[in-house]
């Protein structure tokens, strides 16, 4: 495996709802910057910011780290929060358990882990209930690219 | 049908004066819910949404929006015209309901955001 070609890192805040979205706003410059095609940037880019969101509200903060590499580029969102216990259920539309409060500044519709299946290759999501989750997103550049 | 025609059509006032609204807009969609938002709009989509924090530039950002109409005359706050304008969202304010101001842009031809809406932009993928 050779070393990425870039690597980034942006800290999640708990509940920071003034700064949330400036990581993945800030990895979307960056891959505008390297000139990647727009619509590649913009899964990157919705699939960062759901991630984002999910630390922000449901991990208790965390980081995003952004690699770009020959193949692919790739987002990992670590939190040490309280894990997600049936992660069957939390793939499915719909499904959310945030509060009142969250779902009236737009949050809540259970759509954010279905949307970045959908834009991304891969995900893999690694969780420990009480621990915190991993979620890796990786979207192919080059050939297979969606 | 572009944003100025937009804010007449809406009795609209523009909250990014500075920005270019000559930008067409093919279709629109209507949701407080910004999750959805990232699920169902296409890029230049125009955003109607009575949410009026932060999150929404963000969304319409991250989406590529051709812009945000707020309804409802929500009050708006100053940040959130800086940042609209920062990330060149077009943010238009109007005092109608969503449902008005969603009627009145369907009867003006705009389209709603779904896959076979004959949409002719030229960023829809041919689906
Ligand atoms: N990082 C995380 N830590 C703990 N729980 C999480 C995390 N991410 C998601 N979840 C759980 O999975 C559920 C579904 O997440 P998803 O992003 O699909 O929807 P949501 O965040 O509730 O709403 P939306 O993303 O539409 O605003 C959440 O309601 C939450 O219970
Ligand atoms: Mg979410």
């Amino acid at each position: 495996m050779s070393a990425p070609l870039c690597k980034k890192e942006f800290y999640i805040q708990k509940f920071d709802f003034e700064h949330a979205g400036k990581a993945a706003s800030d990895a979307r410059k960056l891959l505008m910057d390297y000139g990647f095609d727009q619509q590649i940037v913009r899964r990157v880019a919705i699939a960062a910011y759901e991630a984002e969101m999910n630390m922000v509200i449901h991990g208790y903060g965390g980081t995003l780290i952004l690699e770009i590499n020959f193949e692919y580029i790739q987002l990992v969102a670590e939190d040490n929060g309280p894990g997600i216990s049936d992660l069957k259920l939390a793939m499915q539309e719909g499904f959310s358990t945030a509060s009142d409060e969250i779902r009236e500044i737009g949050f809540g519709a259970g759509m954010g882990l279905p949307n970045i299946k959908r834009c991304v290759n891969f995900l893999g999501i690694e969780t420990k209930p009480g621990r915190g989750t991993v979620v890796t997103m990786r979207v192919n550049l080059g050939p297979d690219a969606l | 049908m572009n944003l100025y025609d937009v804010a007449s059509k809406l009795d609209a006032t523009i909250l990014t004066p500075k920005l270019d609204l000559s930008r067409q807009v093919y279709c629109a969609y209507g949701a407080d819910l910004l999750s959805d938002v990232l699920a169902f709009t296409r890029p230049s989509t125009l955003l109607l949404s009575g949410l009026i924090n932060i999150q929404v530039v963000r969304t319409a950002e991250m989406a590529e929006l051709g812009g945000i109409v707020v309804v409802r005359g929500k009050p708006v706050h100053h940040s959130l015209q800086e940042l609209a304008c920062a990330c060149k969202i077009p943010l238009l304010w109007t005092e109608l309901t969503m449902f008005e101001s969603c009627g009145r842009l369907y009867q003006s031809g705009i389209k709603p955001c779904i896959k076979d809406a004959g949409c002719d932009c030229h960023v829809c993928p041919s689906v």
